[in-house]
């Protein structure tokens, strides 16, 4: 099945949205993880950017960049948003809440409290009302929601906005899920190619094991694709910055690997390959 | 994979067909249909669906508050039982009552191929799933289907839209007093019990599946876009057959938000009623086994021959007030199945009783299907089972087409006058061939499906 990517993000230690990652993922300039951002999510209307969640706003934030660098119509895209844990800050709220003699909670608090939060919220600053699939499946969340994408954009042909998004839980919920980052990642995917694309995508789904899942060569990025479920984007992001021809392999559950042959795209939008 | 559109399931008589290079009137002409007075909104055309190809319910099962399986369900809605009690869930001190499924803080839990693995998925939730498997030989056709097709080819796709929350509001009850830690074995447990995924995980492990896998968490409409999810992959060639399902199970979470937002109902909810004043909260588990009609070995029985995906884009927790949203659902729905509105002989509302969501659904369904499609909310027998309120529907959709009944809408006695639809309050004996079902959620999120006899 062939794809088309046509905007591109990703947000996490380091990893300032695409314009400042892209290098750091091509390996032309060093990865300075330090750096933690704090996404506004801008686009939000202010008393929505105050009263949603970090995790909200990192998803916000990539799915924003993505439609600005792509320039297109929110109204026009669907969207798929994956998320292992989703509004883990929110749940702790309402749990510590719950476990008071009393019992009660803000009802802001409860409706935030959807898996759907992002998608709710990326509905509300837009207006859009194309579909929008919620989706986790643990470690392979990003994955699972490749599928669901690229299902999405051949069935319905329509271009489909992709955003994976996880954050470290709190205390003391952490114990139970530990995961590094923050990270967030979004890509707009097509079903045909159009001039701005970045590269095109073929993807097969596979139940050969014989080989593992693509690592990234750093060990610290590494340790993060290992370590956020989101993250598990990077070997691909990685691809896609490099613009050269590679075959990404994700892990997809123990049992499956999705395998994604990049080919760049030259600035006409067509792939450098079909020549 | 098959990018023509027009087979020989949408030539059917009676049905329109749709082609690559269909024109804005007949994009018209399926969505107004033979009631085409309205006038057609041009925004009508970003939510244009394709037309789909029937897949086949080869085997369905749901466990509720009615009782355990499609004959104590059909039982239940046949002599108008209905399944709410007043509030006896843990100690839970709300006056309000609940669709609580009975037996299931008792069962036993394991069992499957491999019970020292399954044993950790042990939560309410999946006690509920494996309730739900166990109920009209659904496990035997999951293995037989994986047996014809290969574990790979054999998808999980689960709604939920709490998971196994419940223990982690538990275990925050037994924190470490000095440390505030969890409890331990609530740490090695939690991404079994509680993590989104556990649903799809627990149910994938217990049928011994290999193919995709996943969890779709959109609130109330979860397990309906799981049905639009399994289509898309048999579509795309990702998988053969999929094993379709919803589960959400009582917790605190749902009971005292509900309650905080004011939803809720301090009686049995009444949908569509004059007084309505609120929902009721269930919980239930519905599993479909999804498969293409030349592959699946069961003609004449019951298929999934629309679906349609809209959101809202308006706000977290209230529904558009035009219902522009839902409107986009029926139709995407209406269109990818071939059929015109007056093709409908029943709509399973989504019906929670809520003030906001009975008045703008009936608008919504008045708006396209007119005053005389016969409709009802079951909410009344089962409760608002949130994630899995979309698979409840699929099924309660199975047994109208297949016993040729239409259910009313129990509770309710005085009907609100304001409603436009067709509303039934009595049940109807009558043949029913094709039926549309509502489900949407909190984030504005919408899905329609249609079901039809083969």
């Amino acid at each position: 099945m062939t794809l088309y990517v046509s905007g591109i993000s990703a947000l996490g230690p380091g990893l300032p949205g695409w314009a400042g990652s892209r290098a750091v993922l091509a390996g032309e300039r060093p990865w300075r993880e330090a750096f933690q951002p704090r996404p506004s999510a801008s686009m939000l209307p202010p008393n929505e950017q105050r009263r949603s969640s970090k995790t909200v706003r990192w998803a916000i934030e990539v799915a924003q960049e993505v439609l600005q660098q792509a320039k297109a119509d929110a109204h026009e895209v669907a969207s798929v948003f994956a998320s292992s844990d989703g509004e883990t800050d929110v749940l702790d709220r309402l749990c510590r809440e719950l476990a008071m003699p009393q019992r009660t909670i803000s009802p802001t608090l409860f409706h935030h409290s959807v898996h759907n939060a992002a998608s709710g919220y990326w509905g509300i600053a837009t207006g859009s009302q194309q579909s929008s699939t919620v989706l986790a499946c643990y470690d392979s969340s990003f994955c699972a929601a490749m599928l669901e994408a690229a299902a999405y954009t051949q069935t319905e042909e329509r271009p489909v906005l992709l955003v994976a998004y996880d954050l470290p839980s709190p205390p003391p919920l952490d114990a139970a899920r530990p995961l590094q980052g923050g990270f967030a990642a979004a890509l707009l995917l097509t079903r045909t190619p159009a001039p701005n694309n970045l590269v095109q995508l073929d993807l097969a789904l596979s139940n050969d094991l014989s080989e593992g899942a693509t690592c990234m060569d750093d060990p610290r990025l590494e340790a993060l694709r290992n370590g956020n479920p989101a993250a598990r984007s990077l070997p691909l992001l990685a691809a896609i910055a490099r613009q050269c021809g590679t075959l990404v392999r994700l892990e997809y559950l123990e049992d499956l690997r999705l395998l994604i042959q990049v080919i760049p795209c030259r600035s006409s939008g067509t792939p450098s390959s079909a020549e | 994979m098959t990018q023509g559109l027009v087979d020989d399931h949408t030539k059917k008589e009676g049905t329109r067909c749709i082609d690559d290079h269909f024109t804005n009137q007949a994009v018209d002409d399926v969505l107004y249909g033979t009631r085409g007075s309205r006038n057609p909104n041009p925004l009508d055309r970003l939510v244009v669906a394709r037309a789909m190809a029937p897949l086949i319910l080869t085997c369905y099962t749901l466990v509720s508050a009615l009782g355990k399986g499609l004959n104590e369900t059909y039982q239940a809605l046949r002599n108008r039982r209905s399944g709410l009690r007043p509030c006896d869930f843990e100690d839970v001190r709300i006056t309000a009552y609940i669709g609580r499924v009975d037996d299931v803080e008792n069962m036993s839990f394991g069992g499957g191929s491999a019970p020292t693995q399954l044993e950790q998925f042990d939560c309410r939730n999946n006690r509920l799933a494996l309730l739900g498997l166990q109920q009209d030989g659904f496990i035997q056709a999951a293995i037989a289907a994986r047996e014809r097709y290969g574990a790979h080819r054999v998808a999980v796709l689960v709604g939920s839209s709490t998971s196994g929350i419940l223990e982690t509001e538990h275990a925050y009850c037994h924190r470490d007093p000095a440390y505030g830690t969890l409890p331990p074995p609530y740490l090695t447990s939690q991404r079994y019990t509680h993590n989104m995924f556990s649903a799809a995980h627990f149910v994938r492990a217990y049928l011994g599946l290999r193919g995709p896998a996943m969890v779709i968490s959109t609130a109330c409409s979860s397990s309906a876009k799981a049905f639009a999810t399994a289509a898309r992959f048999i579509k795309a060639g990702f998988c053969d057959a999929a094993v379709v399902g919803g589960v959400d199970s009582l917790c605190l979470t749902i009971l005292y938000g509900f309650s905080s937002l004011q939803l809720m109902s301090r009686n049995p909810c009444r949908p569509c009623d004059e007084d309505r004043d609120g929902l009721t909260l269930g919980e239930s588990a519905g599993f479909a086994l999804l498969e293409q009609s030349e592959h699946a070995d069961q003609p004449g029985a019951v298929a999934l021959s629309g679906y349609g995906e809209s959101c809202d884009g308006y706000h977290m927790s209230h529904p558009h007030p035009e219902g522009t949203g839902a409107i986009k659902a029926m139709r995407a729905a209406l269109l990818r199945s071939g059929l015109t509105s007056a093709d409908i002989d029943y709509i399973h509302l989504h019906g929670t009783a809520t003030r906001a969501n009975d008045s703008i659904e009936d608008a919504a369904v008045h708006s396209v299907f007119g005053p005389s499609t016969p409709c009802s909310s079951t909410k009344g027998w089962t409760g608002h089972t949130l994630g899995a309120a979309g698979v409840t529907g699929a099924v309660i959709a199975a047994l109208s087409l297949t016993r040729k009944f239409v259910p009313g809408t129990v509770n309710t006695t005085r009907l609100d006058s304001s409603l436009n639809s067709h509303v039934l309050l009595e049940n109807r004996e009558q043949p029913v061939h094709r039926v549309l079902s509502n489900s949407f959620g909190f984030g504005g999120n919408n899905c329609s499906l249609i079901f039809g006899a083969v």
